[in-house]
């Protein structure tokens, strides 16, 4: 292995961790793409740099960047504050123009022969493998100085992104730690050029930091993770370059960086597709159950004249009445969802003659008992204390029924206490003489 | 100058023009970003268009391009609708797409005419030798060509649906209520920034195409308070730094696109400071002005 | 004389976003030439409702009928006044401009406004007092001054029923008061308006019908009838923290 390689890996490594971890404050403070605007915005300032030193040094270099870095944000300010541009086109002036004049001189350097000094178009998009020890050394303290930050001002940060005003009622510095979290952002874009190059850096604060966001609800943990995803990816992306004589690290560390995302995005556990899929699958599932389950329990009503006695349900009815007929829409996912709860012990089917007859067990009457009671519990309310017609409560109570959680269901029942009858299951505020679907 | 130098200028010109003429919607739309996403993501398209019929011929590089710009404004907005707040979906969207393009573009360089730098700054100034044929006599640039039918096609759609456009731009909520089909004009005018952005990504590269979508159309922003005179003023101020632009990299010996980018930052500073109406220190004047008449009015 | 046509119909409009229900089975039948104000604490779904009715938002259930017609049949019988602040007034466009946006709907697609429009909008602009600014740049223009080329647009729209979002809201009183004569004098002319309004104090002297709304409809009538303390108990007492709660529920579970 190239010894040089551990330097490149660390290196990597390094500046991930640290733009992941101040990114995760940069994407929440709603700064997203300044980091793209400072990059870009960087890229004269390094050519100027190389200009007046003559030589390829860091240090010099990454001063040069941070200072037209800066300028740019100035303009930015500038720009929203004394016209009547919007900040989304002062970013893209910004960015655009400063890379242009970059790009300019650049070209200029280059084709006056000084630029054989190579190195300079590594800017552009990021070559791990040109950093040496001596670039590691100073990538490694001022990414240390980045996480040490972060750690001390972790509570000042967390206020300035979630309540910048209340943190000013306390007596909090806001603006100065505004400028804090700036600087920061500043300093992890110019490190992380070298490595990302100035045209992908915005993914290194904005990608895992995004990523991050699907897996926790929690600060700390959201910045952790991010500092994790940066830092992987930064590894990934040294490696896979170290493989080819001309890949371009920026952007394999970018498409890694991607990759955890579109991890996250699919499997993270709470947001993530599956998470919701499955979600709105159980959902529906429990929809269709419900509602089969109050249908049995309706058409029993009906059929024993509405008055609601329990024992009745027991009685079976012809499964027709409850799933349609033959070729209404929906029966067979009915059928399905009647089937189900047969196996799980709630309903009883049982072929008489021709006909398919249900009934409920006694448990199955306990749950549609419970189903019942929280739909006319709802309709009760939307009638006398929202003053709707009872024929528009059906569907409304239709959607609710099955999401009032016990808590909203006590609030029901002592509010509507004049109206129900307790325990025991009143009659339906509208008739009830037509299947719902 | 010669026809060598006319040819880059005019084509220059046409790219700046028809990037300012449909910058100045997104503009006003806020979208500027969106189209600084867009003119990232197109590259994936064409690099692709060229791994998969392994040649340069330009209906299937506008395809590819098409549909990654659509691409990424219906991710953007998937995204934003899952929580992600747009500017970080924006950043996530293209930059993802422009790195897969690069690595593509670098591991099949051998395969692909084009290369990292060819992205970043065009190649106008090969323009003049890359000549179309009609049978045998060459009738010009084939850039020319390519983007006067782009500039065209944009003048038509844009002057077909002016008032949509102009009135989704202004008052989306009225425009739906006039029964306005708003999402069908925005996908629209993405198909558009796209169709112009790969046009102009040959002659000017990725990036600054995004500064002639943007920077043209602002500084017209500054000039005018009419809709109809802001995209005459865009194309104006877009051809203007072309032509500059070119003239200061002749004589820096350095990159034309950067050049243009940068002389249209010129003409946005100029417009910033001295715009009769909008500049700040016509305005500082034109207070001091008031100031001293309320003065003398007191005395 | 329409005065015993039913302007608008609306029945069991639900409206909810994000999956949250915002306003619930809301039904009445409006006369037409009436001046309505839609009266509601706020979160109650008054600009809801007016986006409900104008079909800008999907209903979840319900159905809206305009002159007895659904909506789409009908757009050129409304004229839509949005929220001011709903707009950026740096748009580069002058005062005049933006009333000819009246006559888009009239135009139909791809034809262009011509002398014709430009004359409406020019009547138009006179009507609310406003032709000395016709070429202003609508940034230079106050807040009063706005919301009256807001009223002339809509007034180039020539319609018969009006919804309008907040229209005195931020507005100095002279222009408040030309607002209402003008809304008033819309209404002598037989024409439908229904305008969300915050200031209390004023309903009773300015319309003759009044909607109260807070996420359902608590009464719609007739001034003297409807604007009771009763009613307006109803509308803010605030006893529906159990609606908002369920609403709530509603979307987390989704």
């Amino acid at each position: 292995m190239d010894p040089n390689f551990l330097w490149v890996l660390s290196g990597s490594v390094l500046l991930g961790t640290s733009s992941g971890a101040i990114g995760a404050f940069a994407v929440l403070r709603k700064r997203s793409l300044l980091g793209d605007v400072l990059a870009h915005a960087a890229l004269p300032g390094v050519c100027l740099a190389f200009m007046l030193t003559g030589a390829k040094e860091l240090f010099p270099l990454l001063v040069g960047a941070a200072l037209t870095g800066y300028l740019g944000v100035k303009c930015i300010d500038a720009i929203t504050r004394w016209s009547r541009i919007k900040e989304d086109t002062a970013l893209g002036i910004v960015l655009t123009v400063f890379f242009g004049i970059g790009v300019m001189l650049l070209t200029a350097i280059q084709h006056s022969g000084a630029g054989n000094q190579a190195g300079l178009d590594t800017f552009l998009f990021g070559q791990a493998a040109s950093l040496v020890g001596r670039d590691v050394v100073v990538i490694a303290v001022a990414a240390t100085m980045l996480l040490l930050a972060v750690a001390l001002f972790f509570k000042e940060f967390k206020l300035l992104c979630f309540d910048r005003g209340f943190g000013e009622g306390l007596g909090f510095p806001m603006r100065q730690i505004d400028n804090l979290l700036m600087a920061l952002i500043v300093m992890a874009v110019i490190l992380g050029l070298q490595a990302v190059g100035v045209v992908l850096m915005a993914a290194m604060l904005i990608t895992p930091a995004v990523a991050a966001r699907y897996w926790t609800e929690r600060l700390d943990v959201m910045v952790l993770l991010s500092a994790l995803f940066g830092g992987l990816s930064g590894m990934a992306g040294a490696v896979v370059s170290a493989l080819g004589p001309r890949l371009p690290t920026g952007p394999l560390i970018v498409l890694a960086a991607t990759g955890i995302f579109l991890i996250s995005l699919v499997a993270a556990p709470r947001r993530g597709l599956v998470a919701k899929t499955l979600r709105y699958l159980g959902t529906r599932r429990k929809v269709a159950r419900e509602n089969l389950l109050r249908d049995v329990y309706e058409q029993h009503e009906l059929s024993f004249d509405g008055t609601g006695v329990a024992s009745d349900a027991l009685q079976g009815i012809e499964l027709d009445r409850v799933i349609g007929e033959s070729s209404s829409p929906g029966r067979r996912s009915r059928l399905r969802v009647a089937q189900a709860l047969a196996k799980e012990g709630l309903l009883r089917l049982e072929l008489t003659g021709e006909t398919w007859i249900c009934s409920l067990t006694p448990r199955g009457l306990q749950a549609a008992w419970d189903v019942v009671r929280r739909h006319r519990l709802w309709e009760l309310y939307l009638t006398h204390k929202a003053d709707l017609k009872a024929d528009h409560v059906d569907r409304d109570a239709d959607d609710i029924e099955h999401f009032l959680t016990p808590d909203l269901v006590a609030r029901l029942e002592r509010l509507l206490e004049e109206h129900h009858q307790g325990p025991r299951i009143w009659p339906s505020v509208h008739p009830l003489d037509e299947l719902r679907r | 100058m010669d026809s060598y130098d006319l040819a880059i200028i005019v084509t220059g010109a046409l790219v700046a023009g028809s990037c300012g003429f449909i910058g100045s919607f997104l503009i006003l739309r806020g979208m500027a970003l969106l189209g600084d996403a867009i003119s990232h993501s197109v590259l994936l398209g064409i690099v692709l268009a060229f791994l998969i019929t392994g040649d340069t011929s330009i209906v299937p590089m506008f395809v590819g391009a098409l549909i990654f710009g659509l691409l990424t404004a219906v991710m953007v907005q998937a995204l934003n609708r899952g929580g992600v707040e747009g500017d970080a979906a924006t950043g996530v969207t293209f930059t993802a797409f422009f790195a897969l393009g690069v690595v593509l573009l670098t591991a099949f360089a051998g395969r692909v005419h084009l290369d990292l730098d060819h992205v970043l700054y065009g190649e106008i100034a090969y323009v003049p030798w890359d000549l179309l044929y009609l049978g045998d006599v060459a009738i010009g640039p084939k850039a020319l060509w390519t983007m006067g039918i782009v500039f065209l096609i944009d003048l038509l759609v844009v002057g077909a649906f002016s008032k949509e456009f102009k009135i989704c731009s202004f008052d989306p909520g009225m425009a739906a209520s006039l029964g306005i089909n708003v999402a069908l004009f925005h996908y629209l005018m993405t198909a558009l920034v796209s169709l112009t952005t790969v046009a102009a990504f040959e002659s000017v590269g990725a990036i600054l195409a995004v500064a002639m979508l943007i920077v043209p159309g602002a500084t017209a922003y500054l000039l005018t308070d009419s809709l109809g005179r802001m995209l005459g003023l865009s194309v104006a101020v877009g051809s203007l730094s072309a032509a500059g632009g070119y003239l200061l990299a002749t004589w820096l010996d350095s990159s034309i696109s950067g050049a243009m980018a940068a002389t249209a930052g010129a003409l946005f500073l100029l417009a910033f400071l001295f715009s009769p109406t909008h500049g700040v220190i016509s305005r500082a004047l034109a207070r001091r002005r008031v100031g001293h008449r309320g003065e003398s009015m007191l005395q | 004389m329409h005065g015993s046509e039913i302007a608008i119909e609306v029945h069991d409009l639900s409206v909810a976003y994000h999956k949250r229900p915002v306003i619930w089975g809301i039904d009445f039948e409006l006369p037409s030439g009436h001046l309505v104000a839609v009266v509601g604490p706020n979160g109650a779904g008054k600009s809801t409702l007016l986006k409900g009715i104008l079909g800008l938002v999907p209903p979840t259930s319900g159905w809206v009928k305009i002159h007895g017609q659904p909506y789409h049949k009908q757009r050129r019988l409304v004229g839509y006044v949005p929220q001011r602040e709903s707009v950026d007034w740096d748009f580069p466009t002058n005062a005049l401009d933006v009333v000819m946006m009246g006559r888009y709907g009239h135009l139909g697609l791809l034809r262009r406004p011509g002398k014709k429009e430009r004359a409406i909008a020019w009547e138009c602009l006179e009507r609310v007092g406003m032709a000395d600014f016709a070429h202003r740049q609508i940034s230079q223009l106050s807040g009063g001054q706005q919301q009256r080329v807001f009223l002339a647009r809509a007034l180039a729209q020539d319609a018969q029923v009006y919804l309008m979002d907040e229209p005195l809201a931020g507005v100095d009183a002279a222009t408040e008061a030309a607002i209402l004569q003008l809304l008033s004098d819309l209404r002598r002319e037989g024409k439908t308006v229904v305008v969300v309004h915050h200031d209390l104090q004023t309903v009773a002297d300015y319309f003759d019908w009044v909607l109260l709304l807070n996420m359902r409809l608590v009464a719609i009538g007739p001034t003297q009838e409807v604007f009771t303390a009763e009613n307006l108990q109803k509308t803010y007492g605030g006893r529906l923290t159990l609606l908002a709660d369920a609403a709530h529920a509603l979307s987390l579970s989704r």
